[in-house]
């Protein structure tokens, strides 16, 4: 008895008070900016090095649907433009939203006008996901599990992963959709009732990432279900996600 | 010679490596492994060119540390069939299998010639996810329980088959292969060093650490480089700070699946407390960015030092008084304790590896056999127990927590401050073959690369412990009820997608 009250004691405050104003370490890659310097000797460092072909040049754009964050760009610039700053706000619902141009001073938001009317009516309360793993490494899942911790306690917020798509309101995928598993994701997606809600979470899934030239990899169900959240990252924070889906389900900006 | 003998990280032009006639490869495998000291740590084919295979069969002992190294040339166009070597030594299976599986070679007596992970280049198109030839017993007494691909949670796909009689467990058959994606071929495709170095941290996103490192050992030993001690040690410690923070996390899973609530909550809170020191490591929470081919660019500073020593200080007595209560707590024992036993026997049959091995008192560790960096000075002993059940792993993982984070200690003390430094493109030996193994928190990782005579890499093989130790699992199930099959799961912890590539 006197043991459990110590344990208890000594875990402290756990929780997050508020997941929308966390200060993260300055260290964690999160959206980056590109400050508007001019390139000299027509270097393309950031572009050669990207291993998922995220950037472009001229003028210089970053892709955060196909970032890994692995912060090379950064290490490599010359005239130090590219900074991944600590903001993990960084989920979207529209593709051209997740574009950074350098001397571009924005927030990462979502685009209202694409948010389907029943997402706010049915799902601000209360929402159930289902998780497919469709090629995807772990870490994603890791950081998915991670949510409903007791840091992170999604949960909260009506939050949750379920395991029958029949008691869930949408599809959350990780992974870029491979071949072997593209089946059992169909079949999942068509179990879940309407309306529901479809996620790609984590750089494979919202572009294919570093596997999306692999020939594995079959990303046609793309065509049939579309994305109502974009969650970049690698894997994505869990402050990413819950931010992200918040945002959708219109409990914050 | 018939072999040529390697150390862990070692390279060796491909001509050093000798060629057998397929009897004296099969003889020479059996008589290597009759000895208890010796496992097979690889035996994989590739193409060499259009009308032939060459399969490279490594052999760690683990009294030498030296690695056995022997290959045979298999000719495309006639295709003998080949005596199986699974049919004397069982832990050679998913090897031929994976060979039968990539290029159709015939196996005589294999005993269980079924497909490995449906890769998209395999040999027989016809082979697909759908039409896995499960076991089944035709009975009117008995049932058949299917579950997955799409399990209950948070969790990667597979399928796996029993068989129960009521509801005990008669037999388990697991199919994998969801999450393939091709990463082997993608490590030829990719050109540069730092892009594949990308791609070994997403093997497996739950061993980063582990599998970067072995990554940058190929690189480094082809391109002769040598790094410097705080690289090592910063490697070193990256490793051993995942397998306590996985090892946490899954001590935090096993409570969520006896119900135990205190444990999973706290278990999990003190996983964030490790995983967030990587976090101001290198940036990333799964120690993605840390470890870089020729480089390092996060050294240990001062600063970093301390604020590890910190996190490891709170971290620890937390850890400490919940592991104590847990291991003390009846609910808790009276499930874990004779639940899902692989006795020594299945384990030395099915090559296990890693903390499964360990738990069956079979003293198998890499950082003790075959030392790679730091461990060539910290004489590591690894912690064995006997009775191989679900009380075992947990239990193994809490005192390697305790290790590790020992070990953590030890190496910051002796470490020195140095610069940053970044990835260069590495050229690598042309013509040459390279081995190189770490313990990872599951257990040992093994890749190998051949390099063709311009110095790029023309084969990349891996292999994830879980190729092993699935059968484990698929072991431990048999006469338990079915219903302690999620907590026998998550005991073994395996990797779908370190196993299905």
């Amino acid at each position: 008895m006197f043991d459990l009250i110590k344990i208890w004691k000594h875990q402290g405050r756990q929780y997050i008070p508020d997941v929308l104003s966390v200060t993260l370490p300055s260290i964690h890659a999160g959206k980056p900016q590109i400050e508007a310097k001019s390139c000299k000797n027509n270097c393309k460092a950031c572009k050669d090095i990207c291993p998922s072909k995220a950037i472009d040049i001229n003028p210089v754009n970053l892709d955060l649907g196909k970032c890994v964050f692995c912060g090379e760009c950064e290490t490599l610039c010359p005239e130090k433009k590219i900074a991944f700053t600590p903001d993990y706000k960084i989920c979207s619902n529209d593709q051209s939203l997740l574009m950074i141009y350098e001397g571009e001073q924005r927030e990462i938001k979502l685009n209202p006008d694409k948010i389907r009317n029943e997402i706010k009516r049915l799902f601000g309360h209360s929402l159930k996901l289902r998780l497919v793993s469709a090629g995807s490494c772990n870490g994603c899942e890791l950081e998915l599990n991670a949510c409903g911790n007791v840091n992170f306690d999604m949960g909260r917020y009506g939050i949750e992963f379920l395991a029958s798509p029949r008691h869930c309101d949408g599809v959350v995928v990780t992974g870029p959709i491979v071949e072997n598993s593209v089946e059992a994701l169909r079949i999942t997606i068509e179990a879940v009732p309407h309306p529901k809600i479809f996620i790609l979470n984590g750089v494979c899934a919202v572009s294919g990432g570093i596997f999306a030239e692999s020939n594995a990899v079959n990303r046609s169900i793309l065509d049939i279900y579309k994305p109502d959240l974009l969650v970049p990252g690698c894997p994505p924070h869990p402050l990413t996600f819950i931010s992200g889906v918040l945002a959708l389900t219109g409990r914050s900006a | 010679m018939n072999h040529v003998i390697l150390k862990n990280s070692q390279s060796t032009a491909i001509s050093n490596i000798p060629l057998l006639d397929y009897s004296l490869f099969y003889e020479h495998v059996l008589n290597l492994l009759k000895d208890n000291a010796c496992h097979c740590v690889n035996y994989y084919a590739y193409k060499e060119n259009g009308e032939q295979l060459r399969m490279i069969c490594c052999i760690c002992n683990d009294n030498t540390s030296g690695i056995y190294v022997f290959s045979h040339i298999y000719n495309l166009t006639s295709k003998p069939a080949l005596e199986s070597l699974t049919a004397v030594n069982t832990g050679m299976h998913v090897y031929e299998r994976e060979i039968t599986e990539n290029f159709g070679v015939e196996f005589i007596n294999h005993p269980w010639n079924k497909p490995v992970r449906f890769p998209t280049n395999g040999a027989d198109k016809l082979k697909t996810a759908d039409n896995y030839p499960f076991y089944s017993i035709k009975s009117h007494e008995l049932h058949e329980v299917g579950v997955g691909p799409i399990h209950a949670g948070i969790i990667e796909p597979g399928h796996f088959r029993f068989i129960c009689n009521g509801e005990k467990v008669l037999h388990l058959e697991i199919h994998l292969g969801y999450q393939h994606r091709a990463v082997e071929e993608l490590f030829i495709n990719k050109k540069s060093t730092f892009e594949k170095t990308i791609l070994a941290e997403s093997i497996a996103g739950d061993s980063v650490a582990a599998n970067a490192t072995i990554y940058a050992m190929l690189m480094e030993s082809l391109g002769n480089i040598i790094i410097s001690r705080p690289t090592s040690i910063s490697r070193t410690i990256a490793i051993e700070l995942e397998r306590a923070a996985i090892h946490t996390g899954d001590l935090s899973a096993l409570c969520t699946d006896v119900a135990y609530q205190l444990g999973s909550s706290v278990f999990q809170g003190l996983r964030t407390t490790l995983i967030n020191t990587f976090l101001k490591w290198s940036g990333n929470r799964f120690a993605r960015r840390l470890i870089r081919a020729g480089a390092n660019p996060y050294p240990l500073n001062n600063e970093l030092k301390k604020l590890i020593l910190n996190n490891l200080e709170s971290f620890e007595t937390r850890f400490n008084e919940m592991a104590d209560y847990m291991f003390n707590n009846p609910g808790v024992l009276a499930r874990f304790e004779g639940t899902g036993i692989l006795t020594k026997e299945q384990a030395q049959l099915i090559n296990a590896v890693g903390m499964v091995a360990r738990t069956c008192d079979i003293p198998r560790d890499i950082r003790s056999s075959h030392p790679y960096y730091n461990f060539n000075e910290i004489s590591h002993k690894a912690i064995c127990l006997d009775s191989g059940d679900v009380q075992a792993r947990a239990m193994l993982r809490r005192l390697e927590v305790t290790q590790s984070l020992e070990y953590i200690r030890t190496l910051l003390a002796t470490c020195d401050e140095e610069a940053a430094t970044y990835t260069k493109e590495i050229k690598l030996m042309p013509d040459a073959f390279a081995i190189a193994l770490t313990e990872g928190w599951r257990g040992e990782h093994c890749h190998c690369a051949v390099t063709d005579n311009k110095g790029n890499l023309k084969h990349y093989k891996i292999k994830d412990p879980s190729l092993h130790n699935w059968m484990a699992l698929a072991l431990v199930v048999r006469k338990n009820d079915i219903s302690d099959f999620p907590v026998c799961n998550k005991s073994f912890d395996l990797s779908y997608c370190g196993y299905d590539l």
